[in-house]
């Protein structure tokens, strides 16, 4: 079956399924204190390159933002500046001065609901678009278009409609991160093998059926593919949106931070919002590999 | 005539892009209860396309297939598949690939601790209870078909349907399974039609060896009948004279009169 205008962008809807890494184990060493420290050193060559490497960028940082008339503050200055921030992340004074925490929870919040509605609502339209040809000849082009606007093009618009900053927030999420689940869950079930639809046939599955025991697990790493890219740029979109729309949360942090110029506080909060992303790249991550353990290999 | 399984007349065009292509023509063919019917041909003639259309899978231009006398036309359990390629669901476990069958065939009449015990009566039957807890992509080829072998007998069709269902496996296991088959045959008494493409096989196996010509617009050439006794042995067929009579007639069709084309 050809695909023609689901997929125009392969390089970002369709990452090959995640698979496990297999590296070759080596002889089991005999003793096991040799064992333990083979393990050791395995660590250790994890760990210790990207310690340098920050090491070395954290130097570098450090020298050339101590020179006269710098505009950045260097790592010493970021971090005296910051202690307060970063040893109380839980302070709460009423208002909008809270610690880091409740501004990190504050956005993680809003990108759950706009994140889980823009899930479900995605999987479900990527089903229909991938299932029936009508709907995806009715549906593609508009998604096309669509999903090449902006995220925060989007938001005067929810402002408009919601006439409040959360829900529209959290329109803005949903906007966002559905694109990409709705093209791979397409996709992936676009390319639900003959097979195993011959298999639902012969056994008479009802819609509801295929639709639970076929269709999902069969599209699986291509569904995740779409939700990890959905998270990433759910994040992206937050951190934007808050900035605009006020009121407490990580995006607005730094927004307060930079109007009262307290650059260090900036700093501190980038590495906060980064930090984060990964983690929720890495929890999508996770899931997708103990969700698709079966599918990746055949 | 009343026979358990008809093939009635059965044309098939594919027509793709406004070019048509006739696969079968005129294919008519009577399966008895209990018989085990093979079809054997060269690739591509259209084997695949015929158990389909038996299957429900595909429909046919003209003419129809009957179930004992009721006309079939959409896929079901009546008829199961064995699949050329086993189409095991990579992430269910051998014993849950079956149980998917059993539950949906065996839904209103048996309990749910029966359908657990037929469960692992079927892998039983194919010897891979060992290997229940497995999924397919941690078992081999041979073990893979010995499941969906297992899931089409689990449904208690009417008709078993096996395309090929030994091709991709290495001489050895292919004998093996073929024994089991055999035993299956003999115990369960199933009608099976069979495809393949492998005249020992065919032989060793069938009651009826139905020779299709070449493609397009493939035809029923010869039907031949195996007067081998059964239970069957195949050490000992291997001087027996009505076999090799049987396995001259179809290598003579196959090799002289329906030589493979190249071009085709
Ligand atoms: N969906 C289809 N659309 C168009 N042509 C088809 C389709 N399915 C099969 N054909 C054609 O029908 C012919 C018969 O195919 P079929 O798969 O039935 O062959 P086969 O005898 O099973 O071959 P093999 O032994 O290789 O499995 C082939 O020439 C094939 O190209
Ligand atoms: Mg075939």
């Amino acid at each position: 079956m050809n695909m023609p205008a689901v997929n125009p962008q392969p390089a970002r809807a369709i990452e090959p399924p995640i698979g496990k890494v297999l590296r070759l184990q080596s002889q089991r060493p005999k003793f096991s204190l040799s064992r333990a420290a083979a393990i050791g050193g395995d660590i250790a060559a994890r760990v210790i390159p990207p310690m340098i490497v920050i090491a070395l960028i954290v130097l570098v940082w450090e020298v050339l933002c101590r020179r006269q008339g710098a505009t950045l503050p260097p790592p010493s200055r970021v971090i005296a500046d910051t202690w307060d921030l970063i040893t109380d992340p839980f302070f709460d004074n009423g208002g909008l001065d809270k610690g880091l925490f409740w501004h990190l929870s504050a956005s993680l919040q809003r990108v759950a609901q706009g994140y889980a509605l823009a899930s479900i609502v995605g999987v479900a339209l990527g089903t229909l678009v991938g299932q029936s040809t009508w709907a995806m000849r009715g549906l593609d082009p508009i998604f096309q278009v669509l999903r090449t606007v902006p995220p925060l093009a989007w938001l005067p618009l929810s402002l408009a409609a919601f006439r409040d900053g959360q829900p529209s927030a959290i329109f803005v999420i949903f906007i966002t991160s559905i694109w990409p689940i709705i093209i791979n869950t397409a996709v992936g079930i676009r390319n639900i093998p003959q097979d195993y639809r011959n298999v639902a046939a012969v056994l008479r599955l009802n819609p509801l059926e295929f639709f639970w025991k076929i269709m999902i697990p069969s599209a699986a790493p291509y569904i995740f593919t779409g939700l990890r890219i959905g998270i990433g740029l759910s994040w992206l979109a937050i951190v934007a949106a808050e900035m605009l729309i006020g009121g407490v949360g990580i995006g607005f942090f730094i927004w307060d931070a930079w109007n009262s110029s307290h650059i260090s506080e900036i700093m501190l909060a980038l590495v906060y919002v980064g930090i984060v992303g990964f983690v929720l790249d890495r929890i999508v991550a996770g899931i997708a590999h103990v969700v698709t353990r079966g599918t990746a290999a055949s | 005539m009343t026979s358990y399984l008809r093939i009635d007349h059965v044309d098939k065009n594919f027509i793709r892009g406004g070019a048509e292509t006739k696969v079968l023509s005129d294919v008519s063919l009577s399966v008895e209860k209990g018989q085990f019917v093979s079809i054997i041909g060269h690739s591509g003639c259209g084997k695949t396309t015929l158990l389909n259309i038996v299957a429900g899978l595909t429909r046919a231009s003209t003419g129809g297939v009957l179930l004992e006398n009721r006309e079939v036309n959409d896929p079901g359990p009546d008829r199961a598949v064995v699949f050329q390629n086993h189409s095991l669901l990579p992430w269910l476990t051998v014993y849950d690939n079956v149980r998917l069958a059993v539950d949906k065939v065996h839904r209103s009449t048996k309990s749910r601790s029966e359908r657990h015990a037929w469960t692992l009566h079927n892998l039983d039957l194919v010897q891979m209870t060992h290997a229940k807890d497995k999924r397919p992509a941690e078992i081999s080829g041979g073990m893979k078909q010995r499941v969906g072998i297992a899931r089409a007998l689990a449904m208690e069709p009417k008709v078993l349907l096996l395309d090929e269902p030994f091709g991709a496996l290495d001489a050895l296991t292919r004998a093996h399974l073929q024994d089991s088959v055999m035993a299956l045959h003999q115990k369960l008494g199933n009608t099976v039609l069979m495809i393949t493409h492998d005249v020992d096989e065919a032989v060793l196996l069938s009651d009826r060896i139905v020779m299709m010509t070449n493609g397009p617009a493939a035809q029923i050439g010869e039907i031949l009948d195996v007067p081998l006794v059964r239970p069957r042995k195949r050490l000992e067929l291997a001087g027996n004279t009505t076999y090799l009579k049987c396995r001259q007639r179809v290598l003579e069709f196959l090799y002289e009169r329906h030589r493979f084309v190249e071009a085709a």
